[in-house]
């Protein structure tokens, strides 16, 4: 075992860790591009499998290290224990790694693409969930040794950890539809919050404190601040409402990350730092991307309730009449249309709708009709989840343009199909400065010659809002399940 | 029910009030229909396509002894002669203007149904004759006009000299006028127009034409139509429609108020100071026409050489189409009377588009109806001023620098005071931070979702916490370490596998 022992086998798992890292940054940059983001992802892969097997060799070697101790400490007569040997921290590394590969290479497998953003949110869940336990480890693994610094760390990284467990775990429940996805409001929320934190703090003070007490007296605030960390991440998110998940998402892989970094204090481990703090600035990122586009602040989204209180919802207004289509109809009007937009949001992904979609976006070229696809930055529970969602359906991406890329296009636009989308074409945050979304940049489809929604009825969207869009002059309202439609549609073209 | 399609009685009528297509629906909502021999022929629909179509063409005493006639023009006293008592007859008829039309039908004790009454709502569009034959008449104008006009209508620069294009002036900017428009401009005319609705300005820049503007107040349309202007905003205009036509080739007019003549816009001056060769075609000639020297249904030539146009049938000119067209209203109309498709023509007062068409009922004049606002209106009643988002201070370029030094010093100093450890901690920390803020701000909107699911593989690295600790002699210590890496390798696991999978999907043509 003199292998394991060397220096130079240690200079090895830094280097190693050194080129993960690099890894990591070069699959990040590898996904901002469709052309190159699955070498992003074997970089990924890549770089995980080299940090896998150089932190197994390093957690081997201290435990050589220590068996060589233990032999000299028994030649004096001292048998205690420092450590579980080689062969069984081998195997108690592998055995959970290949539970962990096989549930997880099944979930990846099975789930369906509108799913997606309640596995994402799973996943984050555990990340949140591994953190708490590598912060408690590392107090229980040497209580007596705790300075301040280090009871900073451990303290963050647990309740980053907790907030992170809990709020993933809601937002898993509401995305599933498992939770109502109406935001739950307690009185006095904020308060409670706030107090939430403040008297994590005092724990805090305490807990850096407490080295020299009785030996496991720490555990007591460090269980506390859990609980209350878990109550806080439950809370946070419980009173966000549905369509602000694709903030909350982001918001969340964002925490895991930086629950990551902090681990990564505790252990100092350089790896863990870095790419808690890739993740962690990522997930910032996005956040801040999905509030622009729903021009609101992050403070106004994580604090909650949207809809609920503030009682901006605008005056009520006569907008006039609707006018119904036929799904034949609109057949016809698609059929002689030169130029298609179809811009969908979470009602698609509902209704399951993405595959005759797609059936439709091929059988509308064949006949010479250009097809393309509006997605606004917020459309769907999932930053990207439209895009998702139509690739699986198989219709290539370079149809499917964002909205600052197909604004400007509508005008010229024969027929704008609005797919289980309603508050991200609403005319009324460009034209009623005093509605609840003013501001908020939308897809303005009501430029096109004719608009065609699919909708299952008049009632309004996530904010509220009544849409003028169904009563303009040159919109027609398609009511019924959006795949019922979309399919009778199909047939009506044959 | 049997209805009757009678053949127009007036001279060079060439339209039909139902082809044999829109025959063949009106047969779905369940009615008898039968056609008047030769009644679709200036409209090529001889009497051979009826028939094939299933429909019987009978003679004329039969068409007009029908339940309900459905005719294109009014009938004429003869022929409301020939209606049985009861029976019911669809047609335009005008009946503002046209109140000895009404005692008539309350005489023959007949229900008369007005096409043109139907009001300007969104859900009576379909049935709107006035738009739909104000449509194809508005590019017929363009045609007749372009017909008449000794030259091009496009500019070109060709190896025998340069070619101005031809200069058109619509007034009006209804469907006519919309139409009027699209047809000049697609035919390579520098188009201008007018309309008294400055709301309206935009669509008629969708068209392609420019808008005009005359510096007066107007009044916001409450019934989609235009109204007659006070004597004030008559004298900012007349003084624009006399500079706009004597620099136009190709003058459009289609200005009409509903229950009233005509206004008369372009002046016998204004026509007097035209160019030669110029050309005015005056859709509103059926109503005395907008220019002051319209002879109503003539072609006339001015002294000086301008050509007035004063046809009222321009529609009728492409009679295969607007029959259709007019055939389709029909049959919408009849859909909405007809609502158990059973045959049997009911109407519903409650109903503001039945109410609206219905001038006489079984005998009894129920003209005028009730008027009926245009919903869609009442918003722009109250346009509240677009408050201008707030102006954000101009950043003083220098508070980001100030912040950035601050912020510098005082880590130096916290840094004074960390370990050495923390510290180097820290800065990696940091760079981090800052290489996936730029790597990051780079990703395509549309990868978002299998950057998450990527980030999430990624920060299973929280596994190697319980790898490094797994070995810990405490078995409390142990048994938490186990559970971290199972569940952070399924993150591991999971994340790269769906990314991959995410990422088969995208694909390009």
């Amino acid at each position: 075992m003199d292998f394991l022992t060397s220096d130079k086998l240690y200079g090895l798992i830094q280097g190693a860790y050194v080129i993960a890292g690099i890894c990591f940054i070069a699959a990040l940059a590898g996904l901002s591009k469709h052309e190159t983001a699955r070498r992003g992802n074997q970089a990924g892969i890549v770089g995980m499998a080299i940090a896998l097997v150089a932190t197994i060799l390093l957690a081997l070697r201290e435990q050589q290290l220590i068996a060589e101790i233990e032999e000299l400490t028994a030649l004096v007569g001292d048998d205690e224990n420092l450590g579980r040997g080689v062969w069984i921290t081998l195997l108690l590394i592998l055995v959970p790694i290949a539970i962990g590969a096989v549930i997880g290479a099944q979930k990846a497998k099975t789930v369906e693409m509108t799913g997606m953003p309640e596995l994402i949110a799973l996943l984050h869940s555990f990340v949140g969930l591994a953190a708490v336990l590598v912060g408690f480890n590392t107090y229980l693994a040497a209580p007596q040794e705790l300075d301040a610094a280090h009871g900073v760390e451990i303290f963050l990284g647990v309740f980053i950890g907790a907030v992170t467990f809990t709020g993933s775990i809601v937002a898993n429940l509401k995305l599933s539809a498992k939770m109502k996805s109406a935001p739950v409001v307690l009185p006095a929320r904020h308060w409670l919050n706030l107090a939430v934190i403040v008297i994590s703090l005092v724990l805090m003070i305490w807990f850096m404190n407490s080295a020299g007490g009785s030996e496991f007296i720490g555990a007591v605030p460090l269980i506390v601040m859990t609980a209350l960390a878990l109550f806080l991440g439950f809370h946070l998110v419980a009173a966000i409402g549905g369509g602000d998940m694709p903030v909350v998402v982001s918001m969340l892989n964002s925490y895991s990350g930086w629950a990551a970094a902090a681990a990564g204090f505790m252990l100092g481990n350089n790896l863990l730092i870095i790419v808690g703090a890739l993740v962690g600035s990522s997930g910032a990122i996005l956040s801040y991307i999905m509030c622009k586009a729903m021009n609101r602040s992050f403070v106004s989204v994580i604090a909650g309730g949207f809809g609920s209180d503030g009682g901006s919802t605008g005056e009520a207004r006569d907008y006039g009449e609707h006018r119904e289509v036929m799904a034949d109809e609109a057949a016809d009007i698609l059929a002689g249309a030169s130029t298609v937009v179809i811009t969908p949001g979470y009602g698609m992904a509902v209704a399951q709708a993405q595959y005759p979609v797609a059936e439709l976006t091929r059988k509308l070229q064949e006949k010479g009709v250009e097809v393309r696809f509006g997605i606004h930055p917020v459309a769907g529970r999932l930053p990207g989840h439209m895009n998702v969602l139509l690739a699986e359906a198989k219709v290539p991406y370079d149809i499917v343009l964002e909205m600052d890329e197909i604004n400007d296009d509508l005008p010229n636009t024969d027929v704008v199909l609005v797919i289980g989308a309603n508050d991200t074409v609403n005319p009324a945050a460009i034209e009623e400065p005093d509605s609840p979304i003013a501001g908020m940049p939308v897809l303005e489809v009501w430029n096109a010659k004719e608009v065609i929604i699919f909708k299952r009825s008049m009632a309004t969207g996530y904010a509220g809002v009544q849409n003028p869009l169904f009563f303009k002059e040159n919109s027609r309202m398609l009511f019924g399940d959006a795949k019922d439609r979309v399919e009778a549609i199909l047939k009506a073209l044959d | 029910m049997r209805i009757g399609i009678p053949r127009e009685a007036w001279p060079g009528e060439s339209l039909v009030a139902a082809t044999a297509k829109t025959a063949d629906q009106l047969v779905k909502l369940g009615y008898e229909v039968v056609v008047e021999s030769d009644a679709g022929q200036a409209a090529d629909q001889p009497d051979h396509v009826y028939e094939e179509a299933g429909i019987t063409v009978v003679d004329r005493a039969t068409a007009w002894s029908s339940d309900v006639v459905v005719k294109v023009n009014a009938p004429t006293d003869e022929e409301i002669g020939q209606m049985r008592r009861g029976a019911t007859v669809i047609s335009i008829m005008a009946p503002a203007r046209n109140p000895e039309l009404i005692d008539k039908f309350t005489d023959a004790g007949l229900t008369a149904l007005a096409m043109d009454a139907v009001p300007r709502i969104s859900r009576a569009q379909s049935m709107d004759v006035l738009s739909s034959m104000a449509n194809v008449a508005g590019y017929r104008a363009v045609i007749e006009a372009a017909n008449e006009f000794g030259r091009m209508f496009t500019g070109q620069v060709t190896a025998a000299g340069k070619t101005a294009p031809a200069r058109v002036f619509v007034v009006g900017a209804g469907v006519a006028g919309l139409a009027a428009i699209g047809a000049a401009s697609a035919m390579g005319a520098v188009v201008r127009a007018f309309d008294v609705r400055p709301e309206v300005a935009e669509q008629v820049e969708s068209m392609g034409a420019e808008f005009v503007k005359v510096d007066m107040k107007s009044e916001v349309s409450s019934d989609g139509y235009a109204r007659e202007m006070t004597a004030e905003q008559e004298a900012a205009t007349a003084l624009m429609y006399d500079e706009e036509a004597r620099n136009a080739d190709i003058v459009i007019t289609t200005a009409l108020i509903p229950g009233r003549p005509a206004p008369k816009l372009i002046t016998a001056e204004t026509i007097a100071a035209m160019r030669g060769g110029s050309v005015i075609v005056d859709m509103a000639a059926a109503n005395g026409g907008n220019a002051a020297l319209t002879v109503t249904g003539e072609r006339t030539v001015t002294d000086n050489g301008v050509v007035i146009l004063g046809y009222t049938d321009l529609a009728g000119r492409l009679a295969a189409q607007t029959s259709q067209l007019y055939g389709t209203n029909i049959v919408n109309l009849l859909k909405l009377l007809t609502p158990g498709k059973d045959g049997q023509l009911t109407l519903d007062f409650d109903d503001v588009v039945q109410r609206g068409i219905t001038v006489t009922l079984d005998g009894e004049s129920m003209w005028p109806p009730p008027p009926v606002q245009v919903s869609a209106a009442p918003a722009a009643a109250a346009p509240a001023a677009v408050a201008p988002a707030e102006p954000k201070k101009p950043a003083n370029p220098m508070t980001k620098v100030y912040a950035a030094a601050g912020g510098a010093v005082l880590f130096g100093v916290l840094a004074m005071f960390m370990g050495d450890q923390l510290l180097q901690q820290l800065t990696v920390l940091m760079l981090s931070v800052f290489v996936g803020y730029y790597v990051i701000s780079n990703v395509a909107h549309a990868l978002h979702t299998p950057l998450m699911a990527e980030t999430n593989a990624i920060s299973g690295i929280i596994l190697v916490g319980g790898i490094l600790q797994v070995g810990s002699p405490n078995l409390l210590v142990t048994l938490l370490s186990v559970v971290a890496i199972l569940v952070a390798s399924i993150n591991i696991f999971g994340g790269f596998l769906v990314t991959v999978r995410m990422l088969e999907m995208f694909r390009k043509d």
